[in-house]
């Protein structure tokens, strides 16, 4: 028995009166009559699309036109059913959020298509149509997928081995005196130089143009994690070390359990910076360096005028760095629930 | 509540005897030297609850953190049963002004900090959760900090301190966000605690009534640097009651100490 108990038992839920819950019921067919209405937008426009495709000739000569008009048509259905037929909740509350983008994208796609693809708006090989990058997806998926797969491999090495270099080297910087010392000077004339200046001489020093390609998206990595992972000891507040010493806390329990937690907000935001960081790193170092990747498909596209094959890469690109840095994010936020108002990505 | 704090408390730890002799501090505030603490002798015998009582600012926090180990005083020297006190050690806990709870942990992760620092934790579980039941806040045993309101914070690190089965316990204002029956019911559990396990309490406080309540010495400090002005042995037999005309003779008398008595 508590005393307390009588102040604190507000917990539990109780249940909607009778009258709220048929002013939810209401308010939840009012929100499904709007998505219904949303969702018949966002088809128009991707069935407007899917039409702008077959309803012209094509000034070039392009293979997908046909592929690209039904799978235009196909996501036009698919987002009208979805918006009529989920039922409502969280599911349903996010497929409204999304259709006015859905809506956007149709109807920039269908312009994209009239302007390069039907009446050449645009100068042509500099600005290819929806059809062309489509086609390069379909027929030159090996070299493009063996790209992908080569440039992950290095950023993932890479990051993960200046992640962890920053990391440690951050925490024993901000735990120790000694360490501190020696290394914040090198730090200090070495860290702000770009990664990719060190291109000549890495490339020169280590074995292989691999390896060099990892050094330097390493130390692009590193650099901003070991600040911030340092600056983010240093701001733990010496009342939680107290706090734990009285309580008998060993050096290492205070690194581990109240140094390194109380720094991990910071360390996410080194390990963000270190993520932009190092894409720049990567796609330089694989246009001069490895001849295999992103970049390197890219430069190659250049030199082909393959604009097409350019933009397909681009697309490819982006969505990899995006995921990278949603994976980051997600990590983050289940490492700290216990932080409120951090930003959603 | 009792079975809880009997739960807690299962062997009587004994306090320890706390000697402070002629301790001077100063702090250095951009080359410039504050004196705190000016030639502060006291002891403490073992088991005793000795309140300390003075102005903002004269270094009674400072006091407690040199009595806690967390730093050497710059003149004099401090023991614990006659051994000097050189750093902190579990069996002197402190419950500071602040609740200082980690963010990162529950509730019940901060509760149990110290016995996982003295790597004892997966023996120990029961304690965590019978020092959470003493303060009222089992239920938010998942809870973080951030989800608490200020006065259970102030709890969770009283419960924090208690499950270490400290031998001194040192208390800074531990009370002073409690809303005044919260207070009231916490002083009779610190009490009944301290009663119960014998340890020795150091407990720095504004409300001189709650000194007078539950002191067996009342150490009165000077302005900075604080010097001691009084010691009062408040010799009355617990379980005290509040209106007991003694103890309101003794509030009159020390808030007069403290130059406070014209508006009583
Ligand atoms: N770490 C520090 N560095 C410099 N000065 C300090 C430090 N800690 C405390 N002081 C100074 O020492 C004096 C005493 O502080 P202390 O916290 O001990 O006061 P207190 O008696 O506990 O006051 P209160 O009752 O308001 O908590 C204050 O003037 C304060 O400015
Ligand atoms: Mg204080």
């Amino acid at each position: 028995m508590s005393t307390f108990s009588a102040s604190e038992s507000g917990l539990g839920t109780s249940r909607r009166p009778l009258s709220l819950r048929a002013a939810a019921r209401r308010s939840d067919e009012g929100r499904l009559a709007r998505r219904v209405a949303a969702g018949l937008a966002a088809g128009a426009t991707w069935a407007a699309f899917g039409a702008s495709c077959l309803w012209w000739d094509d000034l070039g000569d392009w293979s997908r036109t046909q592929a690209l008009a039904i799978g235009a048509f196909v996501v036009a259905a698919a987002v009208v059913i979805a918006a009529a037929a989920w039922p409502p909740g969280r599911g349903g509350d996010q497929i409204t959020r999304r259709l006015p983008w859905l809506t956007l994208l149709g109807a920039v796609l269908a312009v994209w298509e009239l302007a390069t693809a039907k009446f050449g708006w645009a100068p042509l090989p500099f600005f290819p149509p929806p059809q062309a990058i489509l086609e390069v997806y379909t027929d030159d998926m090996p070299k493009l997928a063996a790209s992908v797969l080569a440039s992950v491999k290095l950023q993932l090495g890479g990051y993960a081995i200046g992640a962890a270099a920053g990391f440690l080297t951050g925490v024993a910087i901000g735990c120790s005196r000694a360490v501190g010392y020696w290394v914040h000077p090198v730090l200090r004339f070495i860290g702000p130089l770009p990664a990719t200046a060190w291109l000549p001489i890495a490339f020169f020093v280590f074995p292989s143009s691999l390896s060099a390609s990892t050094f330097l998206i390493a130390l692009a990595t590193g650099f901003p994690v070991t600040v911030l992972t340092w600056s983010g000891v240093a701001s733990v507040s010496p009342a939680y070390h107290d706090v734990a010493r009285t309580l008998g806390a060993s050096r290492w329990f205070l690194i581990t359990r109240v140094a390194i937690p109380g720094a991990l907000p910071h360390v996410f935001v080194g390990l963000f910076m270190g993520l932009g960081a190092s894409f720049a790193v990567l796609v330089v170092a694989e246009m001069i360096g490895v001849k295999a990747g992103l970049g390197w498909y890219l430069q190659w596209a250049q030199g082909w005028a393959a604009y097409a094959n350019m933009y397909a890469a681009l697309i490819v690109m982006s969505l990899l760095c995006s995921g990278a840095i949603t994976l980051l994010f997600k990590t983050r936020d289940r490492l700290l629930v216990w932080q409120k108002g951090v930003v959603r990505w | 509540m009792v079975a809880a704090a009997a739960a807690l408390a299962p062997r009587v730890v004994g306090g320890a005897a706390l000697e402070v002799d002629r301790v001077s501090h100063a702090f250095d505030i951009d080359g410039q030297l504050l004196p705190v603490l000016n030639n502060v002798s006291f002891t403490v015998a073992p088991g005793e609850f000795v309140a300390l009582l003075g102005p903002s600012g004269c270094g009674k926090s400072t006091l407690l953190r040199l009595v806690a180990g967390l730093e050497p005083p710059r003149a004099g020297s401090l023991s614990e049963d006659g051994v000097p006190i050189t750093r902190p050690y579990p069996s002197r806990v402190v419950v500071f002004q602040d609740p200082t709870l980690f963010p990162w942990r529950t509730v019940w992760q901060n509760v149990a900090l110290g016995l996982q620092a003295q790597g004892i934790l997966k023996r120990e579980r029961a304690r965590v959760d019978a020092a959470l039941d003493l303060v009222g806040l089992a239920k938010f045993r998942n809870a973080y900090p951030h989800q608490l309101s200020g006065g259970m914070a102030q709890r969770v690190a009283l419960a924090r301190a208690l499950v270490n089965d400290p031998r001194i316990l040192v208390l800074d204002e531990p009370l002073g966000k409690l809303d005044s029956l919260t207070r009231i019911a916490m002083q009779t559990e610190i009490l009944s605690l301290w009663q119960r396990s014998g340890f020795t309490s150091l407990l720095v406080t504004h409300d001189v009534e709650e000194a007078v309540f539950l002191a067996t010495r009342i150490i009165v400090f000077s302005d900075r640097p604080a010097t001691i002005k009084a010691e009062i042995e408040v010799d009355r037999p617990y379980p005290r009651h509040r209106g007991d005309p003694a103890l309101a003779e003794l509030r009159h008398r020390i808030l007069g100490l403290l130059g406070a008595d014209a508006t009583w």
